[in-house]
């Protein structure tokens, strides 16, 4: 994909659906999820579905992103009507990308069929690794067998992409298990890989372990193992557009790359966040809380902030630095350039830029280039809004 | 005025949580000097500081009236000594305007350090020394074998060592006639001119300066010029009175007499303690002995957390000094900590009060620099430098002797520690000097002790290696040549000010070791390899590497993460806000105060 291309998607139009449902809570996990909540499905769905009705109509959508939670927990028919509820209120364009993350253990072909004739025609699949042992650190509850079989069913169902995320810097894993996952994954010819480093969040049971004395995460073994995606990766035809992404050339996920050129994008469900008219909202976390207001007939903003001036500039580099093709220049990559401290990070090979753009060309150190974003005054130039 | 021979002038010697306050207590309630609605505890101590330490950082005098069997009225002057090791001067001179002493021993511990260095001072000032158990009411006491202890050293019979209990009352009859009994009454010259010692100033914010003094010969009258001697200035005796404990002004102060005097003065350090009062219009010829400078032993950089504090910290300093005559400084500038002030202090507790003081009292955030000695260096040109901060060490071609201060050190430890003290001292450089039995349980070691080895960790170690039973006191005896070297720590070859030192050379492997070793953990990892070197000169000693950070980025940021990564970052960033940049390196300034920190092993 053309730098151009890329930023061109920043008028996009994009739609973000959240399924907090799963059928248990992973223990890295600290997403808006519910687990053992199955009777609250189809309120919930219509709760949705009355959202979507509520929100002002916009353009076609290019893109609708179901995730979660485990969108592949819920009856296909049900994500059906909510994408049909979307369909209604803004259209959806005929070359539109709709993905659904699902996971391996309840991914079929008889729902990949269903999903893909309702209109969803790319796949996520949280494969996280091909080892037993680490799919049972991580608290899985599927094995490589399962993750083979889904792959296979979103082929011969008709998905025209398929994606498998994987988590690498599980304590515990190897480096031979990383690679043997990973050449697993390439064996699979996937369209599209994301590799997370294991975070540990504050709060979820992984967190909580860490604090009482679990090994946590090794940031230096996450380097080396990044380092081995990549390698493997690209050698398999898939190359790196953002910091835990590869894609085949044209499988780049277009929701995302919306959201990274700064696109708008509406969030529906609870916890789901939005950015619309320069408004970045976003809704209850709260399970009971979202349905709540929608079923009063409320909006169901937890919050919402005016992005604009600068503001709307770091968020710019926020997100478009992550992308391996960086940003176009404009005030922020200025004032990062023109400071002390990105004077450090070109000299230490994190930060280069040319004529036309700023680019991250050490990964792994994006947030390093962040913060010295965040650390520089607002040029006093700065209009609101001509970000 | 009083009859001299109706006078007892008198000090309480003890140690820490040995009962002095609570007896004075005590005293002012027998003697009807202060009703028991009025009695806060403790009187005495009036700093909250004080109160929290259990110390007394300034003397104080009271009155106390006492009717003795013969009948007699007398007036009972208590004088109040610091009880810490570094205001020995100031102990000094409360002793010399008493003529008796009461040596206060704990019956379940016994005598410490310092009571008896103390107690030393007051046999060499010719003070009748009355000794006393004290806290015979705990049931750990012991006090036959604090007598005898007592009896060791000021000789005499058990039987004339008193026994009582301060917090019961018990023994604090006889105590009082005890101290009429054998204290012997002032005999001061009532002729001859004004010769007043003062053994105590205070600043109050209404009335300036108030000094406690012991007028010796003469009498002083309110509304008249007197003259300080050794500063030099005349004044005039606003007011003067007793401390009864309240002030209570009087028209004169006869000889033998202890009293208060205001005289409009509002710095402090114009008014020494040691220096003699004497009539501006009839003065004495010579002035009472025993007057010094008060001379600063320990230096230390303070520098604010925060840069723009500077002000702040200078103010609190001046305020600080208002109370405080022996406090010292002067501006520092440190490559690493900015702008700040190196202070010196008469002692390792003086300068704890004074960084607590500073940082409780006026809110400051401070990072304080390794406690320093003043070095002496003589240049080629013949001039002798004293150095007070390593930073200000010439290079070594340009000096070939450095000198450091002593102090003769006395400890008192139960004999079965001698083993691990006398360990502890040759580790420190020490030189072993006499050891003496205050009874078969009980040992006097005596040492000479570089003041550097003392001035870190000596009390903890010591503390810890006797289960807390060993007590110190040490004085300055002196400068001695040493084969010392400056150590600095480079940071990506640059380096640290703020962490050189001046040490041993025997030590000097060891101190790098440590220093690299801890700035190690304590610096984060940068965009590059961070080398950290101790070095002598030109050789390093020492290294560690902090590798260079590999991994900072969030493994996912989607539409939802935004804000919350941006709110993130933005913490991050104002915890970046405290570090110190060191040439290329941040450093959090929280490694200053944790490399600094003495060890506590």
């Amino acid at each position: 994909m053309r730098p151009d291309q890329a930023d061109a998607l920043a008028t996009a139009s994009a739609a973000y659906v959240h399924i907090p449902f799963c059928s248990a809570v992973c223990p890295y996990c600290d997403f808006a999820v519910v687990a053992g909540n199955d009777h609250l499905v189809r309120r919930y769905v219509d709760a949705v579905i009355s959202e979507v009705a509520m929100t002002e109509p916009w353009q076609p959508l290019e893109s609708v992103y179901f995730g979660g939670g485990t969108p592949s927990h819920v009856d296909p028919a049900w994500l059906g009507e909510i994408l049909e509820a979307l369909a209604r209120r803004h259209g959806i364009a005929s070359d539109a990308e709709v993905t659904l993350e699902a996971n391996p253990e309840d991914f079929d072909l008889a729902k990949a069929t269903e999903l893909t004739a309702l209109g969803f025609n790319r796949i996520s699949l949280g494969a996280q690794s091909f080892d037993e042992s680490v799919l049972a650190l991580l608290g899985r509850r599927h094995g490589p067998a399962h993750i083979t079989r889904a792959v296979s069913a979103a082929r011969d169902g008709g998905f025209g992409s398929v994606s498998i995320d994987l988590i690498y810097g599980t304590p515990g894993e190897s480096d031979n298990s990383w690679l043997a996952t990973l050449h697993e994954t390439v064996a699979l010819s996937t369209d599209h890989v994301s590799c997370y480093a294991l975070t540990v969040e504050r709060g979820t049971p992984l967190g909580r372990a860490v604090n009482r004395g679990a090994p946590a995460p090794d940031p230096d073994v996450q380097a080396d193992r990044f380092g081995a995606a990549d390698e493997v990766l690209r050698g398999a035809g898939l190359h790196r557009y953002e910091v835990s992404n590869w894609a085949r050339p044209g499988h780049e996920c277009r929701y995302n790359l919306t959201v990274w050129a700064q696109g708008e994008y509406l969030g529906h469900g609870n916890g789901a966040h939005g950015f619309r008219d320069g408004l970045r909202y976003r809704n209850h976390r709260r399970l009971e809380a979202y349905l709540e207001h929608v079923e009063a007939g409320r909006w169901p903003r937890a919050g919402e902030e005016t992005i604009e001036g600068w503001d709307a500039e770091l968020d710019r580099l926020f997100v478009g630095l992550r992308r391996s093709l960086g940003v176009a220049h404009g005030p922020g990559t200025t004032a990062i350039l023109e400071s002390v401290e990105g004077g450090r990070l070109a000299a230490a090979g994190v930060i280069t830029a040319d004529s036309e753009r700023l680019v991250v060309t050490r990964p792994l150190l994006t947030d390093a280039v962040l913060r010295c974003a965040l650390s520089q005054p607002a040029p006093i130039v700065m209009a609101d809004g001509d970000a | 005025m009083t009859d001299q021979s109706r006078i007892r002038n008198f000090s309480i010697i003890a140690h820490i949580d040995h009962g002095k306050s609570t007896l004075a207590d005590r005293l002012l309630e027998r003697t009807g000097a202060v009703t028991e609605r009025e009695m806060r505890e403790q009187l005495l101590d009036t700093m909250d500081l004080e109160r929290e330490r259990g110390i007394t950082i300034k003397a104080q005098a009271v009155r106390l009236e006492h009717t003795a069997e013969d009948g007699q009225k007398y007036v009972l002057n208590l004088i109040d000594t610091p009880g810490h090791v570094d205001f020995t001067y100031e102990v000094s001179r409360s002793l010399a305007a008493c003529e008796g002493a009461l040596l206060l021993a704990d019956a379940a511990q016994g005598v410490q350090a310092q009571t008896l260095a103390n107690c030393y001072l007051a046999i060499d000032a010719g003070l009748e020394v009355v000794p006393a158990v004290n806290k015979i009411d705990l049931p750990a006491a012991n006090p036959d074998e604090v007598s005898s202890e007592l009896v060791g050293i000021l000789g005499g019979t058990p039987e004339e060592v008193l026994r009582l209990s301060a917090k019961t009352g018990e023994g604090v009859d006889r105590l009082l006639e005890t101290l009429v009994a054998r204290v012997p009454p002032p005999s001061g010259d009532p002729d001859a001119p004004l010769r007043a010692l003062v053994f105590d100033s205070y600043f109050d914010a209404y009335r300036g300066v108030v000094c406690y003094l012991r007028v010796v010969d003469g009498r002083l009258d309110t509304g008249e010029s007197i003259r300080f001697m050794a500063a030099g200035e005349v004044h005039d005796a606003t007011e003067i009175g007793f401390l009864t404990p309240k002030a209570k002004p009087v028209a004169s102060i006869g000889p033998g007499e202890v009293g208060y005097l205001i005289t409009g003065v509002k710095e402090i350090d114009r008014i020494r303690v040691g220096d003699t009062v004497t009539s501006a219009r009839r003065p004495a010829t010579t002035a009472l002995p025993g007057y010094s400078e008060p001379k600063p032993m320990v230096f230390s950089g303070l520098f604010p957390t925060d840069g723009d504090d500077f002000e702040r910290l200078r103010e609190a300093l001046e305020k600080l000094r208002l109370n405080d005559a022996s406090l010292v400084w002067e501006p520092e500038t440190s490559k690493a900590l900015g702008f700040g002030f190196r202070c010196g202090f008469l002692g390792l507790l003086h300068m704890e009060i004074v960084r607590e003081r500073l940082e409780r009292e006026y809110d400051l955030d401070l990072v304080a620099t390794a406690p320093s000695v003043a070095y002496r260096v003589p240049l080629p040109d013949g001039r002798v430098v004293e150095i007070r901060s390593p930073q200000d060490l010439p290079d070594p071609g340009e000096r070939d002797r450095i000198s450091e201060p002593y102090v003769k050190v006395m400890i008192i430890t139960p004999t079965e520690y001698v083993g691990p003290v006398m360990e502890l001292a040759t580790a420190r450089r020490a030189i072993v000097g006499g050891m003496n039995y205050l009874s078969p349980e009980r040992v006097e070691l005596d040492f000479e002790v570089p003041l550097a080895e003392i001035v870190f960790d000596f009390f903890d170690v010591l503390k810890s290696k006797t289960k807390g039973y060993a007590s110190l006191d040490y004085e300055p005896s002196g400068y001695r040549e040493a084969d010392l070297v400056k150590v600095d720590i480079l940071l990506n070859g640059q380096p640290v000010d703020a962490f050189s030192a001046i040490v041993h050379r025997d030590h000097a492997q060891e101190y790098g070791k440590r220093m690299t070793g801890r700035l190690r953990n304590l610096i984060p990892r940068q965009l590059f390899d961070v080398p950290i070197q101790a070095a002598i000169g030109g050789r390093i000693i020492s290294r560690e590497t902090v590798k260079a950070r590999r991994k900072d980025v969030t493994a996912k940021c989607y539409g939802g993460d935004i804000t919350r990564k941006k709110k993130l970052l933005q913490r991050q960033k104002e915890g970046k806000k405290r570090m110190k940049m060191v040439g290329s390196v941040e450093v959090p300034q929280e490694a200053f105060v944790a490399a600094l920190k003495v060890d506590e092993e």
